[in-house]
Formats: C-alpha cells, structure tokens, sequence
C-alpha cells in the first residue's frame, strides 16, 4: 500500500491519475473486453474515483460487468430522479485494466439543495412512515421477479418445433425466444436491481444517521456495538444455516447419518441416500424443501458469475454438514438463542441511552434508533432477495444460454458465455437463432473462441495488477452522503490511503485539537527558560515539575507518555493539543522546524 | 499508650464526608473501602497533627500568609520562601503523643514495608487536579523512617510546584492541612490507572486503562510509556489496545528501604501487562466506584501477584484487585456539551438533517 499519493502539480497530494494508469502487462488489450462507456475520459483526470473493491474485488469478466452497469443504473436513478435526494446525485463508473472504479456526483448549489430536500422531504417521509406496508408489498414484488426469473425458459432448438406452434397456432417459432427470453433475462436482472436500490438508500440512510449520532455521543463506541443495538434477530441471512442444522437433526432422527463424514462427496451420499430406503427418502425430501429456496445464498456477493450458490454447488453445505451431525448425536447442537440475544440487544440499547448526557438526547436517540429498527429488516433481508437468491437463477439461466452457444458450437463450453458482454452473447445468441432457421452453420466459432481464449488469459493477468485505492485528486471534502454510506469512505479513509510521508510521527492523541507552531526541543526540564510563547513543547517526557511551561506553550509532544501521564493531563487541563508515547519526536524533530501536532489522531507532523 | 488515639484513624473509619479532618486521599480510600472496593489496609494521620505542628512552628499563620503574597510569575520568589518552609517543617520536633500514636499504629498494622502517602485536604476536591503535586513514600520500613515520611508528606504541601500551583490558580494559603495515609505496601504484577470515561475524547462508554509491569509508580513518573487499554462499559469488547516497550519496572527490595526500577527482561518488554479478562476485571471495579459516586472517575489501581510482569494468578483476576486511589474526573466534567441531536417532529425529518449538514 505504499506510494499510492505523490506530490502533483502546486504540491498538493493526489491519487494516479487515471490518465497515467499503464496497461496491466500482458492484457493490453483490456478495453476490448468493455464498453466504451466504461472508459476513463481525459476530463475524468480532474475528478476523485475510488476503487469499488467491496463490490468487484476481482478483475471484471466481460459478462459480470452487468453487475456495474445495471446496479449503478437502478442506484443512481433512485437516488437522483425518484426521491431526489438533497446532496447526491447517482454514481459513475469507469473500468480500467478490468476494475470497477466509481465517483459520486454531489449537489452542491446550496438553492438545488433547498429545491431538492423539499421534495425528498415529502418522498422519502413516505417511505419512512409507511415504510413495513411498502416493505411488505417489496417483497411481494421481488417475489414476483424471482418466480419470473426461475420461469423463464431457455430455447433448445430441436430439429423441428413443437407441435403445439402449429396446433395452438402461436404463429411463432421458438427461435425468436431465444432473444426474447434472453432479453428477459436482462429486463428482469434490472427490474430485480431497481426494487433493491428502491429502499437502500434510505435504510442505510436511517441507519449512517444513527451510526453518526452514536459516534458523536460516544467517540469510542465501536462499529460492532452500534450494529448491535439495532440489528434484527430473526434475519433471513441466517435461514440457511440454521436449515443445515436442520438437516443435520433429520439426518440423525432418519438414521443416516453415518453418510455423514469429513471429507464426503456431496455426489456419492445423494447417491447413497438414494439406496438408503424410507430415511434416506425423508432426508432428501427434507433437503429438497430447504434448498429451495435456502441453498440459493451465493459463497460471494453476488456479483462475479463464478461466485455459486450452495444449490449449484454443494460442497459448501456438505462440508458443515458433518459437525453438525456429530453435534446433534452428542446433544451440542443448539439453537440461536434469539431472547437471549434479545434481551442482550435491549440491554446495550438501553445501557448506551442510559449514558446519553440530557432527556433531550435521549429522546432524539429513541427517534433515530427507532426509525433504524424500522428499516432494518430491509437493510438486512434484501440481500438474500436479490443478490442471493434472483441472482443465482439469473446467473444459472445465462449459464444455460452458455450451454445453447455451446451445443451450437459457437462456444467451446457454457461458461464460456461470461466472457462476453451481453450485447455480444445478443450477437451471438442471433446467429445461432438464424444458422437454425436457415439450416447452416453459426460463424461465431471462429468469431468468439479466439476472443474467449485471449480473455480467459488477459483475466488472469489482470489478477496481477495491484489496482491503487483511489485515482485523480484528493477532493477538498468528501461531500456526498453516498459515498460515506454505503463505502464508508471519508475523510480520514482518503487520508490513510495516502500514506504517512517520512515527516510524519505517531503517537498516542492524549489532548485533543490540532496547531501548527515552531518546535521548542527540549531535553532537561532545567531548559525551560529557553521556551518562548506560542512555541510547541517537545521533550522525553514530563513530570509535575514541568507545569509551569504549560502556561506558555501550543502543544505538547513527549517521546515517552500515555494517555493519563502528565503532559497529557496537564495539556487536557490546559485545553491544548498533546500527543504522547511518540518513541523518538525529541530526535525527529529540531527546534525551529514548523509542525503541525494532531491531538485527536495522535500525530505529529514536521512541515519544514 | 492509653485512651482512644487522637491522631490515628483506621482506614476503615473514614469516608467522604471526611476529607476536612482526614485529607483527600484517606476519605477516598476510606470510602472505596465502604463501598466494598479492595484497598489495602491502613490507616491515616489526621489532619489534627498536621496543625498541631503548624501551630507550633507558625503560630499566628503569618509564614503562610506571606507565601501566599508572592507573585504567581516569581518562580524564584517562590523557591525561596517554600523551601524555608519546608525545612522548618521537617525540623520542627514531633510533639511526643503524635509520634507514638503513629507509631502504634505502624506496629499493629503488623507488616513491615508500608506505603506513606499525602492527603492534603484541597486534593482531589472536584474542582482542582492536584495530580502529583504532594509527595509519596514507597516501601517505607519502621517506625523511624514513617516519621521521617510523615514530616516530608506535610513538607510536601509546601512543594515550589505545588505553591507555584496555588497561585496561578489563586488558592490562598489559609486553611491548607494535610493528613497523611499509612498503608500495607502491595507488591502487584502489574499496576497503573484507569478513567472511567475516555481521557481524550471524554467519551463516558469506555473505561480507558493504563498499566505497565510492577508498581505504577513507574508509570505515573513517567519512567516507562504505558500499555494502554480501552473497555466499553456496555459490551465489554476491547475497543483499543496499545502494547508498548516497557523497558524498566519498579518493585521494593525485600529489605531496605524505597523502590528501584530494574530493567525488564525482554521477552516481558512487548507483553501486554493485562491480559483480557483482566482489563474487563478493571473496567467492571471501575464502574462500580462510578456508580458508587455517581460521576466518572480517575483511579489507580494495582493487579497483585508475586513480582512485576509474573505470570497471571489462576483464578478470578477481580480478586486480586486493589485500588489505591479514586477522585472524580474534573477536565471533562468542566466541559458543557451541546446536544449531539434534539428531538424533531418526525423521526426521518434526522436523516433530511443530516443529508443537508453533510455537506
């Protein structure tokens, strides 16, 4: 992670550009794999991008590019034009040496603001104060989109059409499905990604706005304990696993679970089951029923079509499978403890409320939490919805549109589909349904396999390239509530992606503010007389002995020191800028040098 | 020696209220103690001996009031009248029934190595941080050398810093006294202390401890650069941790008088000197005292075990816990805090707030 920033034009810190980002070695010919919308222009040097590496911790097949291009197309509309949100528009992205780096568009005209906020004001108190009605209705809806998606049908374009085309006189034949249903395919992957952009930016926004208060409240407060005041208990996250133990219990009940064994292969005990007569009959209808639709949970995100689900792949689920047996034959296999952990999450809500320093922080706290538990199990159920559960058939039908290609001989094999955009498996996809009506032989043979061939190949070289956190300039704030939302990237992120330069000298912040001032080292207390107004102590430490000096100084720094030692006490004492425990700032430092002393983070920086 | 002691309290016998006879320190202690906190046995010198030899030495106060006349900038002004004071102090002659009280009460306190500490009667009050200004004795034995460190913790009160202190602030000098606590001398394994609320942030979720091998002096001298922990009240979790080179501790000879600081062996240097379970033992004591006083507190405590940096005892570690002082945090409870948030008449008009304040 060194040398992400250098030192650009006027000597400010900035990213890469991404006009200066060199082809990965060995896959030059990225670009072919992507739209040219996905292309960084030269104006985009003047912008900050970050690398979405949350989302696309991998270089991008062509395919897999859907998972930017529609997600930001859904996001960005919900945020921006349906409930107008005050300060952000939507997000772009860019591809370069086949990763996906984004930006936020900010509003930041104060009267757009003001226009804006009016209608999310009465948009998006909507959704908030109906919010179970609508989220019941969602779910409803991607229902709907999830049957649809498993329902559509994958053409197999026998030698002759069914009959029923003749006697139910459809008057058409299925090739023109081929592309119909593939386009289906696609409208219902965007409808599916329009319903999950509809309430996300307003469940994380309830939430960052409670995450921000306790942090506020309570600076130390972990990440953790936040979550835990507000997380659901009946998630659906956990459904699948609690459906392992589950079939574990069966398993034992139905007396098969000796097929159970570290190390077994999901094949051979389905097979085994299969001979195991009326147990063996009860537990594979027991997983029957869980795997649809529990096993369609992705070992991935979501968003790389070689993430698969435990359905397409059983091994994941098999592999628990055998503790849990052994577990429910030693008694050991319990369920989660959902009052307990009811009780502990009230406990920790009410604990933290208790802490709060008025009536009048107490009762925004109540309001904000509550709106938090109200929306929360979106934030936390949508995911098996959509990216789980809609996307693994999504990526199981585009896979057997693979498999059409291939039994056409247009690809060497199914899988292959993902290393084409869909515009290109739509080409594809054609000559296909016209080298069948016609009675030919497709051409994409010879089209696709090369260009297969030489991105499989340009992929794995892209595995090489260690993509820089963030490219352009570092912006003058971070302003757009999105990217702090869902990213989590701030200010300090941006920072801590720079990198210290050498000037820079840790500590412990024990006081906290930041000055800038001449450094006064000092190595014996009997040295104090030399101190001049508005100079910043730095010595080896200091005793009570030293107080006097405080009167006089900005801030103070010590080699050695923590928190509670007395420079930090006395320097809290006097409301000014400490940072303590540095280990070396009396020999890093020389008096007369500039620095700068950062109280709250602990550092200390020379500036020349 | 006869009838009931004037001079000598046990600890057991003070509490807060009695800080004006007893001092700072022992009516904290002596409350800890009541509030079934651990502090190691002892008893303190009560303030009535202090101006019993202030009244013979300065009879009409008037030495006093003249310190309390120099300017606060006159550092050498200052010197030069406090250390006059301080070698009358601990020249003037022990009234005999003082002596033998304290004297008693060392023997029957039945230990040897004892910790002589001051407790002046404005220390530890809320509004001043008096912190280190008065002397403490370590690992003191017989009887002879408590009354050598009786003198000098009452000579202590009249410390260049302590006066220079005083006058900054515009403390006057009248009405000064100081007790002077007695205690068992505790050998821990490691020691330190500890905020019940965040030192730096003043964040009242966590309790933040400090510590490093042997006794705390080491760390409140500033000898060694403490490790650092920091424990949520609510959940427990160790939300910070910094483990530090501790190159030296300090420990008390099993003979002779005082502590030394020796180095620590290596290995030792870069170990945490708590371990998890010992650090949520000190926050959970931390928080009963907090309750106990209703306001947040900075307390130094001590981990018992058989030498600096020795292997965790087996056992519950908050049974080896000690105190050794408690006094409410006064940085942060001077600050005022605006409301991070107010009530608004509906609960998403929070999100449009902070939508608009983002920028």
């Amino acid at each position: 992670m060194d040398g992400n920033g250098s030192a650009g034009h006027g000597g400010a810190a900035r990213f890469p550009l991404p006009s200066e980002i060199a082809d990965a070695a060995g896959a030059e010919g990225w670009r072919s794999m992507y739209p040219y919308f996905t292309r960084f222009q030269p104006e985009d040097d003047k912008r900050f991008w970050f690398y979405n590496s949350m989302h696309f911790p991998e270089p991008m097949p062509a395919f897999d590019t859907i998972t930017a291009e529609i997600p930001y197309s859904a996001i960005g509309a919900n945020t921006a034009r349906v409930f107008v949100f005050p300060t952000t528009l939507g997000m772009e992205h860019r591809i370069v040496n086949g990763r996906v780096y984004i930006t936020a568009n900010p509003v930041t005209d104060p009267g757009e603001i003001g226009r804006r906020a009016a209608i999310f004001g009465e948009r998006a108190g909507y959704y908030y104060e109906n919010w179970d009605t609508l989220y019941q209705g969602w779910k409803t809806r991607i229902k709907g989109l999830i049957d649809e998606i498993a329902s559509v049908s994958v053409p197999e374009l026998p030698e002759f059409d069914d009959a029923a085309v003749v006697t139910g006189s459809t008057g058409v034949a299925q090739n023109h499905y081929v592309r119909e249903n593939f386009h289906r395919c696609l409208d219902l992957f965007s409808m599916m990604w329009h319903h999950h952009t509809e309430f996300l930016m307003l469940g994380y926004g309830a939430y960052v706005v409670f995450f921000q208060f306790c942090k506020q409240a309570f600076p130390e407060i972990s990440d953790q304990a936040v979550a835990r005041m507000v997380a659901g208990i009946d998630v659906i996250m956990y459904r699948p696993d609690d459906e392992l133990r589950n079939l574990a219990r069966v398993a034992v009940e139905a007396g098969v679970d000796d097929l159970f064994t570290e190390g077994c292969s999901p094949s051979q005990v389905m097979a085994a089951l299969a001979d195991r007569g009326p147990g063996g009959k009860t537990w594979l209808a027991a997983f029957e029923q869980a795997r649809e639709p529990w096993f369609n949970v992705s070992t991935g995100d979501g968003f790389y079509h070689h993430h698969r689900s435990w359905s397409d792949d059983l091994t994941v689920p098999f592999a628990a499978l055998p503790r849990y047996v052994v577990q429910v034959r030693d008694g050991l296999l319990a369920d989660r403890p959902t009052e307990a952990l009811r009780v502990e999450r009230e406990r920790i809500a009410a604990e933290y409320r208790d802490l709060l320093g008025s009536e009048e922080e107490r009762a925004a706290f109540d309001q904000m939490l509550g709106l938090c538990r109200v929306v929360f199990p979106y934030v936390e159920d949508h995911k098996f919805y959509c990216e789980h559960w809609f996307t693994t058939l999504f990526f199981g039908k585009i896979r057997k549109f693979g498999a059409l290609l291939a039994r056409f001989g247009v690809l060497a094999e199914a899988e292959d589909v993902f290393q084409l955009h869909h515009t290109e498996v739509d080409q594809a996809l054609s000559d296909v349904m016209l080298a069948w009506a016609a009675g030919g032989t497709p051409l994409g043979a010879a089209h696709f396999q090369p260009i297969v061939a030489e991105r499989k190949r340009m992929l794995e070289a892209l595995r090489a390239w260690s993509p820089p956190p963030a490219l352009g300039p570092v912006p003058e704030a971070l302003n757009d509530p999105a990217v702090h939302m869902l990213w989590g990237v701030t200010q300090q992120t941006i920072e801590a992606w720079l990198r210290p330069d050498e000037g820079e000298i840790r500590g412990c912040g024990a006081s906290s503010g930041i000055v800038e001032g001449p450094a006064r080292v000092l190595t014996d207390v009997n040295q104090i007389g030399e101190i001049r107004d508005g100079e910043i102590l730095v010595c080896p430490v200091t005793a009570p002995s030293w107080a006097p000096v405080f009167g006089k100084i900005k801030a103070a720094v010590s080699d050695i020191g923590g928190s509670m030692s007395h420079a930090a006490i006395v320097a809290r004492e006097y409301g000014m800028p400490a940072v303590v425990g540095t280990g070396d700032a009396t020999k890093r430092i020389s008096t007369g040098q500039r620095v700068r002393v950062d109280g709250d983070r602990g550092i200390v920086q020379v500036l020349g | 020696m006869t009838g009931q002691p004037r001079f000598v309290l046990g600890l057991a016998g003070v509490g807060a209220a009695d800080a004006a006879r007893a001092g700072g320190k022992a009516a904290a202690l002596g409350e800890l103690a009541r509030a079934g906190i651990s502090v190691p046995r002892g008893y303190v010198i009560t303030v009535a001996a202090f101006d019993l030899v202030m009244a013979a030495l300065d009879p009409s106060g008037a030495i006093r009031g003249a310190l309390g006349d120099v300017p606060a900038d006159d550092l050498a002004a200052i010197a030069r009248a406090a250390a006059d004071l301080r070698a009358r102090i601990t020249a003037a002659p022990l009234p005999p029934e003082v002596g033998a009280e304290i004297t008693s009460a060392y023997q029957q306190l039945g230990v040897t190595a004892v910790a002589v500490r001051s407790s002046a009667t404005m220390e530890d009050s809320p509004e001043a941080s008096f912190a280190g200004l008065q002397d403490s004795y370590l690992a003191v034995r017989g009887a002879d050398a408590v009354l050598d460190r009786v003198r000098s913790c009452w000579a202590s009160l009249y410390n260049d810093e302590s006066v220079s202190y005083r006058r900054r602030r515009g403390t006057g000098e009248g009405g000064l006294a100081m007790g002077v606590v007695v205690q068992r001398m505790v050998s821990p394994r490691a020691a330190g202390v500890m905020f019940t609320r965040s030192p730096v942030t003043g964040d009242r979720s966590v309790v933040a401890i400090e510590g490093t091998w042997g006794l705390g002096s080491a760390l409140v001298a500033g000898e060694v650069t403490p490790d650092s922990f920091t424990v949520s009240k609510v959940t427990g979790e160790i939300t910070g941790r910094r483990v530090s080179a501790k190159l030296r501790a300090h420990s008390f000879a099993p003979n002779g008088q005082g502590i030394s600081a020796q180095p620590m062996p290596t290995a030792l240097r870069r170990s945490p000197c708590l371990t998890d379970d010992e650090a949520r033992a000190l926050a959970l004591v931390g928080r009963q005292v907090e309750e106990h006083y209703g306001v947040p507190q900075d307390i130094e405590w001590a981990l018992l075990g058989d030498s600096p940096g020795c292997p965790a005892l087996r056992g519950d570690p908050a049974d080896r816990i000690v105190l050794l002082q408690s006094r409410s945090e006064t940085v942060w409870a001077a600050r005022e805090r605006p409301p991070v948030a107010t009530p608004k008449p509906r609960a998403s008009d929070h999100v449009l707030a902070w939508l608009e304040k983002a920028l």
